[in-house]
């Protein structure tokens, strides 16, 4: 019964918000309807006994790569009322995209309703922090190694782009390496 | 009624362990302003605050009346919802921490002790209300919610709290905030990876990120305080923490000489105040975290040789024990205060990102082989 209730407050508040985070003009009040999704998410996740996952969800999304985001909002400090008139053809691929979705959306409700219900266990510790871990690094170890390497490849190309340094002196680094 | 009453219980239990706990927090918050005053008056060779009640203890209080009946000003071209919101997420993020605060070991049998003295009182369809009660609270725990991953969720939380601060410098429309804002932005940013990282040693020991799981571990391992092994995570921690909650020599953020007042430059009256506990409350946070995670939290070694385990004086001495080392740590931060001068910007950054980030990496892989060496 308070599960249901929690339920569908925080399934609303999520839609709601992240109905704000397209409606809004000013980017910094859409970063914001971010965070609200990012958190009403994350209580959801907290009725399905996934603690790990609903604290990773803060830690990593609204902790991390938001603060991030609103950095940049705030260094850029955009104009505030911009024409929307440039790049109609987007309103297109947008409103298709937006179709697909919806059409995945209800997707997923079909196939939840055709499946079987089976009794949750309850004392079962598939959310917890161990089991996840466990999981992780048995189980799963090759994907994890894969993203691991693959955000390192990110950084490094992040940090290579703001890299000073004039072409001819990296030149110069590769010719070195090579005679060494 | 009956099962009504019984059904309410526990909300009620929690209702006022949450009461006890916020209230008695912020009341040591409050002290903790009134003992900086202080202290920092005898480093500088004055006397501090003695005028309001005798040795001025009242000050905590002539200081929250003054917040609340001071001018309320908003800048006029500021953004008003964030400008209101921000102070709001600032105070919030540093006081939902608390519910995971372990202020003590279980007790067994807390008011059993009272029931042979007490009447029986016949009340919600018990004959002796006070029996059911005392059965009730048995094994009672002297936390509010116990999490399975307490550490990432004060991580967590703490890392929202930046919100409060960046979104307070961009709202107030005014060059110093904004810039005390940005700074605050990346200095947290920055420092909260090292202390990620210092944490990391102290979980892999204890194999659990639950804040009791760790305390129960440290009291069973050979060192009985992880401050021993983990030395290098603990100085790592310490240095973070002291950059995540913007004091000093990391008070950029609101660094007078460079930028009025930071990010608080244009909050006034109470919007500075929640501010103000805001930061407080975020030092004993993090004062916390460094007893539980390094000092055994309430666990003081050889004090079952004197109480036994899960009773009340047990319980007792550990919570005062644990209030001592926090009180101690905010004494530090105090102490720091009052003799360190202040790190330039490019200082700090460097500083985070050059010596403590890869120190905190260098402990963790350490730690790492050491753990695997024990555990084979």
């Amino acid at each position: 019964m308070v599960t249901t209730v929690l339920f569908f407050l925080l399934a609303g508040l999520a839609i709601s918000c992240a109905g704000l985070t397209v409606y809004y003009r000013n980017p910094l009040y859409s970063a914001l309807s971010l965070i609200g999704v990012f958190i009403s998410l994350s209580v959801l996740y907290l009725t399905l006994a996934a603690p790990f996952i609903a604290i990773t969800q803060i830690l990593v999304y609204a902790g991390a790569i938001m603060v991030l985001v609103i950095f940049v909002i705030m260094l850029l400090n955009l104009d505030e009322e911009k024409p929307l008139n440039r790049l109609r053809h987007l309103y297109a691929i947008g409103g298709g995209l937006g179709l697909a979705m919806l059409a995945q959306a209800f997707f997923i409700f079909y196939a939840v309703l055709k499946t079987p219900k089976h009794v949750v266990d309850t004392e079962s510790n598939v959310g917890s922090t161990m089991s996840i871990g466990t999981h992780m690094y048995t189980e799963y170890l090759l994907p994890v190694e894969i993203v691991g390497v693959m955000l390192l490849m990110a950084i490094i190309g992040a940090v290579m782009l703001v890299r000073k340094d004039t072409n001819a002196s990296i030149e110069a680094a590769a010719e070195k390496e090579t005679n060494d | 009624m009956e099962s009504v009453i019984k059904t309410a219980f526990p909300f009620i239990v929690y209702s006022v362990a949450i009461l006890l706990a916020f209230q008695g927090v912020l009341m040591i918050v409050a002290y903790t302003v009134l003992g900086e005053r202080k202290i920092l008056g005898w480093i500088q060779g004055r006397i501090g605050p003695n005028r309001v009640g005798p040795w001025g203890v009242l000050q905590p209080f002539a200081d929250l009346f003054k917040f609340i009946l001071k001018e309320d000003i908003a800048p006029d071209k500021s953004t008003k919802v964030v400008f209101y919101m921000a102070p709001l997420v600032a105070l919030t993020c540093a006081l939902l921490p608390i519910v995971v605060y372990p202020f003590g070991p279980p007790i067994e049998d807390p008011i059993g002790w009272l029931v042979p003295y007490l009447p029986a009182i016949p009340f919600a369809g018990e004959t002796n209300f006070v029996a059911w009660l005392a059965e009730q609270a048995k094994g009672m725990r002297l936390t509010i919610a116990r999490l399975d991953v307490g550490v990432l969720y004060v991580l967590g939380i703490t890392s929202v709290g930046v919100y409060g601060i960046a979104l307070a410098g961009w709202s107030s429309n005014n060059k110093y905030s904004l810039m005390g804002g940005l700074r605050s932005s990346a200095q947290m940013i920055s420092y909260e990876l090292a202390m990620g990282a210092s944490i990391i040693g102290v979980v892999m020991l204890a194999g659990s990120l639950d804040l009791h799981e760790i305390i129960w571990a440290q009291g069973h391992s050979t060192f009985k305080w992880y401050i021993v092994p983990q030395f290098v995570g603990f100085v790592v921690f310490l240095i973070s923490a002291f950059a995540e909650t913007n004091r000093v020599p990391f008070d950029l953020p609101e660094a007078e000489t460079e930028l009025v007042a930071g990010f608080h430059t244009e909050y006034s009256a109470l919007k500075f105040a929640l501010f103000f506990m805001a930061e407080y409350v975020n030092m004993f946070t993090v004062s916390v975290m460094v007893v539980t995670l390094f000092l055994g939290g309430w666990y003081i070694p050889g004090l079952t040789h004197i109480f036994e385990y899960g009773s009340i004086p047990y319980a007792l001495v550990s919570h005062v024990g644990f209030l001592l080392k926090i009180f101690f740590f905010l004494f530090l931060y105090i102490w720091v205060r009052g003799t360190l001068p202040r790190f330039r910007f490019d200082q700090l950054m460097s500083f985070g990102w050059k010596f403590l980030l890869p120190v905190a990496i260098g402990n963790v892989i350490v730690t790492t082989i050491v753990v695997y060496f024990m555990n084979r």
